[in-house]
């Protein structure tokens, strides 16, 4: 993985983030635009009479349903099943990961021997797992996790090896020098030094994750975002469908923001 | 503060870093007493800088050892520490907590750290810049934190690796200044590696020359100078051409090597308009240390 890539997209920031009118100003006019685009998209289908139907999957009819659905509660009991099963898939990927990345980053022959495998296993779709996933877990739940934790554990892992690279070597010298313990080295030095490269990949891997947990949800299982959206496409349930599109949307923008603040609060360098 | 200097003995020290690389410096003997500023003064590639890291403890010697008030230097500790030519600080913390590091380290309380943390800032007069982060900082500040990360342990030797050679002259001349009245004052014994004989003149109580390949101490000079030293005072200056001759003097009869013993050429960085010491022959010389 490209550290200099990952690292690239961190300028562009959340608009609601920036402090400035400006920065307010155009994050509404973006919002403003795409419902407005998204409008005229489905204005111009229904125009055809015979398309008529398609009306409900226009802005207006996804907002009533966006407010339907989460008096209902339907849309927090899918929001806490997906969000637990990304969060442990997740957890799963960053507790295999970092350390991964560490021996990776620090060992030079495992770090070489494991850059074409990882890198291979890293290009495999993770969806390509579930007819395996489904077989080796007795349960769909422990699949979709085992889908997350597969798709998110390479990001983490080489971001956390691309960090360490970075780690000036010195640094250990004069630990070390200063009477440092192993264990302050890991903590006081390591630690500090690649939580910006860590919490990248966990951007990353957030992405890879949020993408995959939505079709993974699509069989077996009957609750979380997922099934929701394909429920509501065969119950032809349009707006509900357009609704939760909007759902996921806007979660996935609030959790990338999230660790975005993250990154930013822990990265020391100047001008990153 | 309360600081102590240590009686350090060096001897027999051998080192070559692997088995088929050549001999940095062979049965090297040195005593120095305690609180005293020596200063080793060589060529790029003599060896000097490895037998600092051995001093410190950093690298083990191939033979020989460095005893310390009779005790063995086999590995680091904040009782014997290194400045390097960077400071090396970590760049995600604040000043005071990269001075504090140390006795982070050792496990001191929050509060007993604190005081000491900011006795060490004042030393090193940067009191108005504790709560910045070390970035914002000049690369004389940051040295400057270096020195009070160093002198926080309350080393009894500090060591010194061409420390302030890659900052511009005015600051490495108030450094010069600073370090040296620092150790006096705190009793600490001073090991300065350099290749600019004007830091010698300016920092160190007695200068050691070694040259060659493998590096030999080949003669030494005690430089009997009151504080403060002045690089324009003539005493300085008369004392600077004493031992500029004794370094060609050794240069020119130590039998000069290609490569370094660690297999890589220090980098040449011009020492603040002193002129630099050079090897100008490579005819073969017995071992000349005196004393």
């Amino acid at each position: 993985m490209n550290a200099v890539a990952a690292t690239a997209g961190i300028g562009v920031s959340p608009g609601f983030m920036k402090s400035t009118g400006h920065g307010l100003f155009n994050f509404f006019a973006g919002l403003a635009i795409l419902f407005a685009l998204w409008w005229i998209g489905i204005f111009l289908v229904t125009l055809d009479p015979s398309m008529a139907s398609f009306a409900s999957f226009g802005p207006a009819p996804a907002f009533r349903a966006v407010g339907t659905l989460w008096h209902e509660g339907l849309i927090q009991t899918a929001i806490w099943t997906s969000g637990s099963r990304l969060g442990i898939g997740l957890l799963i990927a960053i507790g295999i990961g970092v350390p991964l990345g560490i021996f990776m980053g620090r060992n030079r022959t495992f770090g070489e021997l494991s850059n074409t495998p990882f890198q291979l296993m890293r290009m495999i779709s993770p969806l390509s797992w579930e007819p395996i996933a489904v077989i080796v877990f007795a349960g769909w739940d422990q699949a979709i996790i085992f889908l997350i934790a597969i798709g998110s554990i390479w990001s983490v892992a080489f971001s956390t090896a691309a960090g360490l690279a970075k780690v000036d070597p010195n640094w250990f010298k004069v630990a070390r020098n200063l009477g440092a313990s192993h264990w302050h080295i890991l903590t006081q030095i390591i630690v500090p030094a690649i939580t910006f490269d860590v919490l990248t990949g966990i951007r990353l891997a957030l992405g890879v994750a949020w993408i995959v947990l939505v079709p993974a949800e699509f069989f077996g299982v009957t609750s979380g975002l997922g099934y929701t959206i394909e429920d509501a496409r065969e119950s032809l349930a349009y707006d509900h469908l357009m609704a939760m599109i909007l759902v996921i949307g806007a979660i996935g923008y609030v959790l990338d923001g999230i660790i975005l603040r993250l990154i930013k609060r822990y990265s020391w360098h100047r001008g990153g | 503060m309360t600081v102590r200097g240590v009686h350090i003995k060096i001897q027999d020290l051998t080192h070559r870093y692997t088995a088929k690389s050549p001999i940095c410096f062979e049965k090297t003997n040195l005593e120095a007493k305690r609180g005293e500023a020596l200063a080793i003064i060589g060529r790029s590639g003599c060896g000097k800088s490895t037998l600092l890291h051995i001093m410190a403890g950093l690298l083990k010697p191939t033979s020989g050892a460095v005893y310390l008030d009779d005790e063995l230097v086999d590995k680091p500790s904040p009782r014997w520490v290194m400045m390097f030519q960077a400071p090396h600080l970590f760049p995600w913390m604040k000043v005071s907590q990269n001075v504090g590091i140390g006795l982070h380290f050792a496990g001191w309380s929050e509060a007993k750290k604190r005081d000491r943390v900011a006795e060490a800032i004042n030393l090193v007069a940067l009191q108005d810049y504790a709560e910045n982060n070390v970035q914002d900082l000049s690369g004389g500040q940051q040295q400057r934190v270096a020195l009070a990360r160093s002198l926080v342990m309350e080393p009894e030797m500090l060591l010194l690796d061409e420390p302030f050679s890659a900052l511009d002259a005015f600051t490495r001349a108030a450094l010069q200044r600073d370090v040296r009245s620092i150790a006096k004052r705190l009793g600490i014994n001073l090991v300065i590696v350099t290749h600019d004989i004007d830091e010698a003149v300016l920092m160190a109580d007695r200068a050691l020359i070694m040259a060659g390949s493998p590096g030999k101490i080949y003669d030494e000079l005690d430089i009997d100078l009151p504080d403060p030293r002045e690089r324009q005072d003539p005493t300085v200056q008369a004392m600077r051409a004493r031992l500029m001759e004794a370094f060609h003097k050794a240069a020119g009869g130590a039998p000069a090597g290609g490569a370094s013993c660690n297999g890589h050429e220090e980098p040449e960085i011009g020492n603040g308009g002193s002129a630099k010491p050079q090897v100008v022959s490579a005819a073969a010389m017995k071992k000349g240390k005196k004393g």
